[in-house]
């Protein structure tokens, strides 16, 4: 799931100052899962901002809803009635969801109040880490299922570094050094000659560095 | 002969070879590199010029190790994989190696958040081992890493590498030694030893894969000139071992000057035993901030003068 952080509220009130009449759209997707973006934050940031806003002397009207997902057209072409009236959208959805609002809606602006920051799973409840970094060319296979991209903080792929020590990454000591974790379960599935290769350097332009991807399933194109 | 370098020419000589550590300043003033390389001058085979060492913003080492040229002094290049991409890297590598640099150390480098520049975005395109990989590409089968060949020149350098014994997984790093050693590695110098024993266990591992007949290794020292330095680096420097002994062996001494030369005892007693470990080609000092004391140190250990080769 996609995993996102409220914004500062001092944030969020100001940059929709100048309005008086806003939507404020959260997401029924991974955003309600981790507290963020659901029907309840929604409901609990427009009372902050009304009551903000109050204490400032201009009042704001908040149309409040909640898509089962920001980030489909079928189900925010829903809102276009509701959008005639407003004068933003403040949207609480991941940035995916941001955007897609924002082109099926070219004439209202749409803002982000989440700040969305990585692909992962709640741990324990609500605490949410970091598991993939969407880089096109998966080696989860060979990595005993941890992800040295999105989990080593230099992302090395003949880890660890020297700076590993008693099971935690040198960058911050409460997290996971990516490649302890990789050794320990190839050593328990019997498979630590996975790391006796030299593994080449990986081609990046499957992740980010080729500008924005796109992915088609043939077999579904109409 | 690969490179051709004097560290190359002292350790495939049998030689027990030295290098020393000299940092690069953190502005524009070449003779912060010149007054630096007078404590290194004739006493070592190389001068390890260090790559924004913690990711601190300093002279670049590549140009550092050109001044240090200038003045007679072998530099061993460090370059770190946090600032460079592939591109960069290889670039640099035929700039060094045409300013007359025949030694390069590959290491990944010290994350961002340790230096002056927290904010920056890190590179990461490949890692030391791949590093170290490229380089011997460049310099035995003349080709680029995207398979390009050099058709002419191509850069000879002796390539180096670091390895930290006292970091985690224990056992498994010997395996990634090996690592580095099959990428091309010809010489390794490890993280600064206070823990001889650990050492020395690791040593042992290192021998019996046979590692130390296929690869060069040094001893990193550094001499310390309190117990605080030791004590910081306990806890604050991930995968480092400084057993208590010794901090409360510098601890006992009161006067500055006599805590100093504790420091000098304790540096020329790990010399001595790490030169009785097997597998133990020569060390590397790294005497931070105390540059000066390298060749005291080197005359009393008796390592000095440096052998003709
Ligand atoms: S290797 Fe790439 S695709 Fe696989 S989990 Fe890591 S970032 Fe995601
Ligand atoms: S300590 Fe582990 S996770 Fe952290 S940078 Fe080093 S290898 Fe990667």
């Amino acid at each position: 799931m996609i995993v996102a952080d409220r914004k500062p509220i001092e944030e969020i009130l100001n940059s929709i100052k100048e309005y008086d009449k806003i939507m404020l759209a959260g997401c029924g997707g991974c955003v309600t899962i981790c507290f963020s973006g659901g029907a309840k934050a929604v409901e609990l940031l427009a009372s902050q901002i009304k009551m903000a806003r109050k204490k400032q002397g201009r009042a704001i009207e908040i149309i409040e809803c909640t898509p089962e997902r920001q980030c489909e057209y079928e189900f925010i072409d829903q809102l276009k009635d509701d959008l005639k009236s407003v004068d933003a959208v403040l949207s609480i959805a991941c940035g995916v969801g941001v955007q897609a609002m924002s082109e099926r809606h070219p004439d209202t602006i749409t803002i982000p109040g989440l700040n969305t920051k990585f692909m992962g799973y709640p741990i324990e409840h609500a605490l949410w880490d970091e598991r993939c970094a969407g880089c096109g060319d998966c080696v989860l296979e060979w990595t005993g299922g941890v992800c040295p991209i999105a989990r080593c903080a230099k992302k090395l792929l003949n880890g660890p570094c020297g700076g590993s020590a008693n099971g935690k990454c040198e960058v911050d000591k409460d997290v996971d050094c990516a490649w302890q974790l990789i050794y320990d379960r190839l050593k328990k599935l019997g498979r630590l000659d996975n790391l006796k290769q030299v593994r080449q350097p990986k081609d990046w332009r499957t992740s980010t560095n080729a500008g924005q991807r796109k992915t088609k399933f043939e077999e579904a194109m109409l | 002969m690969k490179s051709g370098s004097r560290l190359e020419k002292v350790l495939t000589a049998g030689e027990f070879a030295v290098t020393a550590e000299l940092g690069p300043p953190q502005n524009a003033d070449p003779e912060a590199i010149k007054k630096k390389a007078q404590y290194c001058l004739g006493n070592v085979e190389g001068a390890n010029i260090t790559d924004n060492q913690t990711a601190i913003v300093r002279m670049s080492s590549i140009a550092a190790a050109a001044i240090a040229l200038s003045c007679g002094v072998e530099p061993v290049v460090q370059m770190v994989c946090r600032d460079r991409n592939r591109i960069a890297m290889q670039s640099d590598i035929l700039g060094a190696a045409a300013l007359g640099v025949k030694n390069l150390l590959c290491l990944s480098g010290d994350h961002q958040k340790f230096g002056n520049h927290p904010q920056a975005a890190n590179v990461f395109d490949i890692d030391s081992v791949q590093l170290i990989a490229m380089v011997k590409r460049m310099r035995d089968d003349k080709q680029f890493l995207s398979g390009d060949e050099i058709k002419e020149h191509e850069p000879r350098l002796f390539i180096g590498a670091v390895e930290n014994p006292f970091a985690d997984p224990f056992e498994y790093r010997v395996l990634r030694l090996g690592k580095k050693v099959e990428a091309g590695a010809d010489f390794i110098q490890t993280q600064c030893v206070f823990d001889v024993e650990k050492f020395a266990r690791w040593m042992d591992m290192v021998v019996a894969e046979g590692l130390h007949e296929k690869v060069y290794i040094m001893a990193g020292l550094t001499p310390v000139r309190s117990h605080k330095a030791l004590e910081y680096m306990k806890t604050e420097v991930a995968g480092m071992s400084i057993p208590d002994e010794l901090i409360k062996r510098m601890q006992a001494v009161e006067d500055k000057e006599a805590k100093k030369e504790e420091g000098i005892k304790i540096c020329l007693e790990m010399i001595e035993q790490v030169r009785k470990i097997k597998g133990v080609a020569g060390i590397h000092l790294m005497p931070i901030g105390w540059e000066s004391i390298t060749p005291v140190i080197l005359e009393r250990a008796g390592l000095l003068p440096r052998p003709e080769v």
